[in-house]
């Protein structure tokens, strides 16, 4: 065996050659690997969107429904409860929304809802997860004697109006998060889409 | 920056023998220059190693090893999850071309005697990796949980109750009075982890061996006899990189035969994924044909031409074992077929055809006429092993060359 | 599945006998030319499946939204016509029917058919669907002549019409003198006593689309996974060639 004569050129460009189509070969045989790590059909069906028939929610009442296995909050708010919530601005963390991130374009507003009456919010606690729980009564509370009516989480205190933004003092540093929603009618909201990203 | 590499490199190798050890078993490890088609299939066999592992452990994943959910999750691996069903596929079909690669493997040996002395712990090694691979193929089908899966491990298991303590042994092994979900989640911890473990150690083992004696070659020539005035054997080259571009070669072309399989035949024609394992399993209904795959085919038919139960498990099991002794029963003073007598040379092509033959015979239903050709199939293979010993009594061997004929 | 390649299979494993001795059935089969890229006939046969066979077979490991994406058929079409009861379009294709139920009724609980076509092969689904006959010994009236003693009622049979099993008169080769086709009066044969909806043409046909879709069903990746055979196929045969070269010019030094 000898190495005498060697076309260096030649076998430079077989390796690289080699090694190039080799290289195109192994990302292509990546593919279905890391691909089928992507959630399944079986997962894209549990986190289909979600209906919620809200006909039957009284004027001050809520109703929870679930999505992506998160608790969805749809409350239907009466005059007086949306008249609290403009004068509330200097105690709150957030009262305008400045991070987008927490809610649609049609939801960036005071009442952070399509509809005034109807405000659709993912019922996780913006500090650690837990679920906030419904306190629309605008009366002294135990946590705020001077509560306006909203959601308090009992893992940690944090409070939150009745737009779901949240107040100063509280561990949360967000506003609750407005998922994307629709009206499929008048009386179904569907909780996953919106016309504007469908 | 190739600088860089150096330094690099140097304090690697201070510390851990990197460069030493890719020298020792690759670019200074001196292969005989005539390797021919019948060398690939080492290489390929850890290729098929490799991608088991590697399709395993992602449909380990997605599997749920429980008799409840298992065959729903198969399905919802070929279904619902993206590429599961490549996966999948990759996985089934790398089962039969890993029992392919590893049979024309042994079959080299056999035809070249790269068992014989210095090479029989090779030989054994390789004979415990077989092993440890036919439990492994075996237990990886019971996992879908078919009727195949259910029945298979039925009969299979039953073989043991011939032992002394039969009926505990295989309570033991089952975990359960009958194959039930005990008996499938233990064997998935044992084909998803502990096998591939054992396997693995047995490849090192099987490799350093071999590293440790030099590569035998077609014609059974030692090429340690000549060297060079540096002690570089003169019929030998460097594994990387001559062996390292042959081998690619080799990969590229069995590629291309496994995907044509994979993609237009994943089923062979019920030969790799059995049609009655698209069932699931059902305890109250045996299949009419209950047949192994391929792969254990031969074991299978040697087993069923015996027609006693004792003696059917005590045949296959000799016919295993008795591999394991080959190369003490071959008493030629040549290694390879080539330099053998004639009737040395044809035994061995009819042992070969006569493996396949017995490998079908076992996938087919045990007729009276299958039977027979089984029984007469198991005499001329244990023949050969009964001829082995006996033939250089009454044989003429050519004469060996002293360096490597052919080549590439 | 692509004929070209089955049939070359066929060729080479023509050593290996036909598995369907294996199976126990020594009756012979029609063939079933399946052909998954028509997508029409995919749909006539989901419809006929959704209409005859899911209210006591359940496809439980498919999903309607996949059939309708694999099928062509728009998310409306396919809830209006093919999802029955509140099932969501990206549920699993199960059924109502009880299991329990359903055992004491038919002998045996109807079993779920996502992978028949893969257990029993298409050929067989083909002659079975079309091999029902009259028996008043049987508890539904009917018998197979593929499937003795089948627990399964004829639900074809308002299209099918009254199949028998008895004498007639078949025809056997032509007369070479007259051009006439020569009858042959022959016992164990099936025949229609009493027309159907469908002709037998139509029947077949019908028949035909159900085992297609069954087919489908049992794979649904088929098509797919060729698609991309031929495409994998390619990039081996494109890196052959560098691969080649490089071991011939490293070989070079080799005498």
């Amino acid at each position: 065996m000898s190495q005498d004569g060697v076309n260096k050129a030649r076998r430079t460009l077989l390796v690289g050659a080699t090694a190039g189509v080799g290289a195109v070969g192994a990302g292509f045989l990546a593919v279905p690997f890391v691909k089928s790590w992507m959630p399944s059909e079986k997962a894209k069906a549990a986190g289909a969107p979600a209906k919620i028939d809200v006909s039957k929610v009284e004027p001050g009442a809520m109703v929870t429904a679930e999505w992506r296995g998160k608790p969805v909050y749809v409350a239907r708010r009466t005059e007086d409860m949306l008249n609290t919530l403009e004068g509330l601005a200097d105690r709150l963390k957030d009262p305008e929304n400045a991070n987008k991130a927490q809610q649609p374009e049609y939801a960036d507003n005071l009442y952070r809802s399509r509809k005034p009456e109807l405000i659709v919010l993912l019922g996780v606690c913006t500090h650690l997860g837990c679920a906030p729980k419904y306190v629309p009564e605008v009366e002294p509370q135990p946590f705020d004697p001077n509560w306006q009516g909203g959601w308090f989480c009992p893992c940690h205190g944090s409070r939150f109006d009745l737009s779901g933004r949240v107040y100063g003092g509280s561990p949360a540093s967000d506003n609750l998060v407005v998922p994307a929603y629709m009206f499929e009618s008048d009386n179904v909201v569907v909780v996953g889409v919106d016309e504007e990203n469908a | 920056m190739s600088q860089n590499t150096n330094k690099i490199m140097a304090w690697i190798d201070d510390r851990l023998p990197v460069t030493q050890t890719y020298e020792k078993h690759m670019s200074k490890y001196y292969a005989p220059k005539n390797f021919n088609f019948w060398y690939f299939f080492g290489v390929l066999s850890m290729l098929m190693l490799v991608n088991q592992i590697l399709t395993g452990i992602w449909l380990t994943m997605q599997f749920t090893p429980s008799a409840e959910a298992a065959f729903a999750s198969v399905e919802y691996i070929m279904r619902d999850v993206e590429w599961g069903w490549l996966i999948r596929y990759m996985h089934s079909t790398g089962a039969t071309f890993f029992f392919v690669a590893v049979y024309l493997h042994m079959m080299r040996a056999i035809l070249y005697g790269s068992y014989q002395k210095p090479r029989e712990l090779i030989w054994i090694f390789g004979m415990l990796i077989y092993l440890a691979l036919m439990a492994e193929a075996f237990m990886g089908y019971v996992l879908p949980w078919g009727q195949m899966s259910y029945w298979g491990a039925q009969v299979i298991i039953s073989l043991f109750s011939v032992m002394p303590y039969g009926d505990l042994l295989t309570e033991w092994i089952r975990g359960d009075f009958l194959i039930s979900g005990a008996t499938l989640n233990r064997f998935f911890a044992l084909h998803v982890v502990a096998v591939p473990l054992v396997i693995v150690a047995l490849v090192v083992m099987h490799l350093l061996a071999l590293h440790e004696v030099g590569s035998n070659n077609p014609d059974g020539v030692d090429i340690k006899k000549h060297k060079d005035e540096n002690g570089k054997p003169l019929d030998g080259i460097p594994f990387h990189p001559y062996y390292t571009v042959h081998d690619l070669v080799g990969i590229v072309v069995f590629l291309m035969v496994f995907c044509t399989v994979l993609f237009f035949f994943p089923e062979g024609n019920g030969f790799m994924l059995e049609y009655a394992n698209f069932e699931p399993a059902n305890g109250l209904k045996t299949p009419e044909h209950i047949a192994p795959v391929w792969y254990f085919g031969a074991f299978y038919a040697i087993l069923r031409a015996v027609p006693d139960k004792l003696l059917g498990v005590i045949a296959m099991g000799a016919a295993i074992a008795v591999l394991f002794v080959l190369p003490w029963l071959d008493r030629s003073p040549v290694r390879s077929w080539r330099y053998k007598g004639i009737v040395s040379r044809i035994y061995i092509v009819i042992f070969g055809f006569n493996f396949a033959l017995l490998t079908w015979l076992g996938t087919q239903p045990a007729t009276e006429l299958l039977t027979l050709i089984a029984q007469i199939a198991s005499v001329i293979y244990f023949g050969y092993f009964v001829f082995l010993p006996l033939a250089p009594k009454f044989e003429k061997t050519k004469p060996v060359p002293e360096r490597v004929t052919g080549g590439h | 599945m692509k004929l070209g390649m089955k049939k070359i299979f066929a060729l080479v494993a023509a050593f290996v006998p036909a598995l369907a001795l294996a199976a126990g059935s020594s009756v012979p089969l029609d063939e079933h030319l399946t052909d998954l890229h028509d997508k029409a006939s995919l749909q006539r046969g989901a419809q006929t499946f959704a209409n005859y066979c899911m209210g006591c077979h359940s496809m439980e490991h498919a999903r309607y939204n996949r059939v309708a994406k694999d099928l062509d058929i728009p998310e409306e079409l396919m809830m209006e016509n093919l999802v029955f009861a509140d099932k969501k379009f990206g549920d699993k294709m199960t059924i109502a029917m009880d299991q329990v139920d359903s055992k004491r009724w038919f002998g045996a609980t109807p079993p779920d058919l996502t992978l028949v076509a893969r257990v029993r092969r298409p050929d067989w689904l083909y002659t079975y669907l079309r091999s029902f006959y009259e028996d008043d010994s049987r508890p539904w009236g009917v018998n197979n002549v593929v499937f003795k003693d089948v627990g399964m009622p004829h639900v074809l049979a308002e299209l099918q019409g009254n199949q028998v099993l008895g004498t007639a008169l078949v025809e056997e080769g032509f007369d070479t003198l007259t051009g006439q086709p020569i009858m042959v009066e022959k016992e164990h044969v099936l025949y229609i006593e009493e027309e159907g909806t469908l002709s037998a043409d139509e029947y077949d046909k019908l028949v035909y689309d159900l085992v297609n879709f069954m087919v489908y069903m049992a794979e649904p990746i088929a098509v797919e996974r060729e698609r991309l055979g031929w495409w994998v196929l390619l990039f081996l045969a494109i890196f052959f060639v560098p691969v080649y070269f490089l071991n011939k010019e490293f070989w070079r030094d080799i005498k």
